[in-house]
């Protein structure tokens, strides 16, 4: 099972893999010794990889319809809706499919917040992973300006008018993002081209990211070393592999559930209007995923430590290692950091639902104190709490649990009591 | 299996109720039944033949529809007009065509290639005939209003009188649904201000619909091919879905461990 | 335990990847057939031509889908010519009475049937079209008669919408 000990049956594979050991890899790949308690919160990974692809493959036929020009670019969108052969359904699957990826992402990083999986030693796991996430909202807001609609249009001028928020050379840097003196057809053909550029930077993160997750190996809903391969793992194939191929079909379902029956219900009207550099729409929103750090930005009200405050909260967690001083991984044995976990849930959904209402009397201040909260959980709780709190005891190993009865059926019951 | 149904309902319900509040104007829209909503919603052919009637008739003195092409209308899905009947549809608007050899733009009779004929050359053309507000294109108009489908028909019927203190400039009229209360457009629709070949009551809350359901079909042609792929989609991923699972339980069987 | 039962085992997973390798194809397919002609390009399908100025001995070359088209007002000489050939002479064989049902005009897509290159008027050893491509021959019915190209510059579907107009497609 080890991967140097792997030498190929035939000798024409020998022959190759001396040369180019791609078949240590897939061996490697699919012997890869698992934890065998990991949950279905551990299928996420998988679903990301299929996102990235799906809007990688997707994104490629759309570029060879869509033209990036802002005389144009509105105009060829209901071109590939309305004569490209099936154009309606790439559009459809590439748009949506940033919602179910950023949906999977978040599901993604709260599982890793539940379980410590960004404890020693996989920080760097942690940190290219959050690394993906900037990137990703960078293609999102980018793929969202391409449409040339109302919400494309303004939600470029607003979130480029962010740098102006610098001192002294705010102003500057905001003309050299936009090619002139307003977003127009020069931000728009680059922008085209860092959508386009930037899956790949990801599709190499992910690359790194699953490198760097198979030296130390899974984390667990246990969060305990375990020996591997030992009776507590399982080959990564087929086991892992139909495990998470069965909770892809699951998350397709949700997925088509959106494509086919309410394509648009996560979108803006006002992006099938076209761009007018005249009028601002009623409302500007940004996708939802962004919502919780638009909200933190609103509910500063300095400009520039809105901006601030909002990169704060996404770069907070890069250093989120650090902050948590407890050993202890998963929340299943920190009976208090499980109670923050699920107030810093809340307090996130409740600052998405802020970002979509309008920045005024009680919405506001709601934000603002959700806003302090979601600082205060990772700058004073998480740090306090690892010193103070009283965890429960250990078990010494995933099959043989202390606490009686298997652990992942004991959580399952937690976890259902808190979601209802 | 459960716990993840859970999160998407309530992640689902979260983000839908999220974005509800957010077209936060609540006035309530004038509902009926439109044959093209659910699982297997389809397009009733004869009012769409009937609302591109309208369209014609009425909106299209000052509405464009830029995206659409004549061929659309004997296009699957559609209307369905017959071949025929949309060439002579096509050929009865004038398209300005060329440069011929002598290098001039000259007048042809429509042909199913090319796209419906605008009213006005351009926006500022269409303003300046329309007292400085633009008459919206209507190719995507339906997608583009918060309400879709229910505000339109609501604002086709929504004209009243202003109730007294609100004070109205020239060419500005009251409509209950249109945000703000105030609209450019006068009341277009009438009761029999056209005549329908099939003998149906051309009122104002009939021809509403129709052409209600033409724009939204003209908004999204493909709406009745998506609702019969999502079907069969969503089919096969249960059936796939159900033999992952089994294969999955075997598989693990081996290891007992509960999945 | 799943020793006891192999054939179920087996045919599931069998299923397993039989219906999933048809939801795979039913998912490549789509991403294939967007990059063929699209609906707008398709509806492109006919293009008008007058050609009242056109003299004998003259071609005049019309864009029809992004192609050129060569209209040719044949001489008598031209014609003789052309129907005059014996079949066994000819790479394909095609009657010059089947190429230009009116035998005054010729009408074909004027591309090479080899690669793609446009042929020049007037040139070649057969009085009709030559290629610089690769050189190959055509006679004054557009037929191939030397060279690489294997078939006969092809004639679209056309028709005299009246005298003097022809209608491409």
């Amino acid at each position: 099972m080890s991967d140097h000990e792997y030498t190929p049956k035939s000798k024409a594979g020998k022959w190759f893999n001396d040369r180019l050991p791609l078949l240590t890899l897939a061996n490697h790949l699919t012997d890869y010794p698992t934890p065998k308690n990991l949950n279905y919160w551990w299928t996420f990974g998988g679903i990301l990889t299929f996102c990235l692809i799906t809007q990688i493959v997707t994104g490629l036929t759309l570029a060879m319809h869509y033209i990036a020009h802002a005389d144009m670019a509105f105009e060829s969108v209901e071109h590939i809706m309305r004569d490209v052969n099936y154009g309606w359904l790439i559009r459809y699957i590439h748009a949506n499919g940033a919602s179910m990826f950023f949906l999977a992402v978040y599901i993604h990083i709260f599982r890793s917040l539940f379980y410590g999986s960004y404890k020693s030693p996989r920080e760097i796991i942690w940190i290219i992973g959050i690394i993906i996430y900037l990137l990703m909202m960078a293609a999102a807001f980018m793929g969202y300006v391409l449409p040339w609609g109302q919400m494309s249009f303004w939600g470029a001028t607003v979130i480029t008018n962010l740098f102006s928020a610098i001192p002294l050379v705010g102003e500057g840097i905001v003309t050299w993002l936009w090619g002139g003196y307003s977003v127009d057809n020069p931000t728009l053909t680059r922008f085209f081209t860092l959508h386009y550029l930037i899956p790949f930077l990801i599709l190499g993160l992910v690359v790194l990211h699953i490198w760097a997750l198979h030296v130390p190996g899974n984390n667990n809903p246990v969060g305990i070393d375990i020996k591997k391969p030992s009776k507590d793992t399982v080959p990564f194939h087929p086991y892992i592999v139909i495990k998470d191929g069965f909770a892809l079909l699951m998350f397709m379902i949700v997925f088509a559930f959106f494509v086919f029956y309410a394509p648009n219900i996560l979108g803006h009207a006002d992006n099938y209007i076209e761009a007018n550099p005249l009028v601002t729409p009623a409302h500007i929103v940004p996708e939802w995923y962004l919502l919780p750090f638009y909200a933190i930005l609103r509910s500063v009200p300095d400009k520039l430590l809105g901006v601030v405050a909002m990169l704060s909260a996404i770069l907070i967690l890069a250093v989120l290692p650090w902050l948590d001083t407890s050993k202890i991984r998963s929340a299943v044995f920190r009976p208090l950091y499980k109670q923050f976990y699920w107030i810093l849930v809340a307090d996130v959904l409740i600052l998405g639902y802020m970002g979509a209402m309008p920045a005024e009397g009680l919405y506001l201040l709601i934000a603002r104190v959700a806003t302090a909260y979601y600082f205060l959980h990772f700058l004073v709780i998480l740090p306090v709490l690892g010193l103070k709190e009283r965890t429960i005891p250990l078990p010494l190993s995933i099959t043989e649990p202390v606490l009686g009865g298997s652990p992942n059926m004991a959580m399952a019951k937690k976890k259902e009591s808190k979601l209802e | 299996m459960k716990k993840i149904f859970k999160l998407f309902s309530t992640i689902i319900l979260l983000t839908l109720n999220s974005y509800s509040a957010i077209s936060a104007e609540k006035v309530e829209y004038l509902k009926t039944d439109w044959s093209f909503k659910g699982l297997f919603g389809k397009f009733d052919r004869a009012s769409l033949q009937r609302g591109y009637q309208v369209y014609t008739e009425v909106c299209a003195a000052c509405h464009s529809m830029k995206y659409l092409s004549y061929r659309n209308l004997s296009e699957k899905g559609g209307p369905e007009f017959s071949v025929a009947q949309a060439k002579a549809i096509a050929a009865s608007f004038e398209v300005t065509d060329g440069p011929n050899a002598d290098g001039e733009m000259f007048q042809r009779p429509g042909k199913l290639s090319d796209k419906f004929v605008m009213p006005y050359e351009n926006v500022k053309a269409a303003e300046a005939a329309n007292g400085g507000a633009y008459p919206p294109d209507m190719s995507v108009l339906v997608k583009a209003r918060g309400g879709g489908v229910d505000y339109i028909y609501s604002l086709l019927q929504g004209y009243e009188e202003a109730p007294s203190g609100m004070i109205l400039d020239d060419g500005v009229h009251y409509n209950k649904y249109m945000y703000g209360n105030k609209i450019k457009m006068s009341a277009p629709l009438s009761d029999g201000i056209i005549e329908y070949s099939d003998g149906i009551n051309p009122s104002v809350e009939q021809m509403s619909k129709d052409v209600t359901t033409f724009l939204m079909w003209a908004a999204e042609p493909s709406l009745e091919a998506r609702h019969q792929m999502g079907f069969k989609a969503i089919v096969y991923l249960i059936i796939l879905t159900i033999l992952v699972y089994f294969s999955m339980k075997r598989i693990w069987s081996r290891v007992k461990s509960e999945v | 335990m799943s020793d006891k039962k192999p054939e179920r085992r087996d045919f599931l997973f069998t299923a397993s990847y039989a219906v999933g390798a048809v939801g795979v194809a039913a998912v490549v397919w789509p991403l294939v057939d967007q990059m063929n002609p699209d609906a707008s390009v398709k509806a492109l399908a006919s293009t008008e031509v007058d050609v009242s100025s056109l003299k004998p001995g003259n071609t005049i070359t019309v864009l029809w889908r992004g192609k050129p088209v060569f209209i040719r007002r044949r001489t008598q000489e031209e014609i003789a010519e052309a129907r005059s050939v014996k079949m066994e002479d000819l790479i394909h064989p095609e009657k010059d009475e089947d190429r230009a049902k009116n035998p005054e005009w010729l009408v074909m897509l004027g591309v090479c049937t080899h690669l793609g290159c446009v042929p020049l008027n007037d040139k070649g050893d057969y009085d009709g079209w030559f290629c610089p491509c690769h050189g190959s021959h055509y006679d004054t019915s557009g037929r191939i008669r030397k060279g690489p190209a294997p078939w006969n510059m092809e004639v679209p579907k056309y028709e005299f919408v009246n005298a003097n107009t022809i209608k491409i497609g």
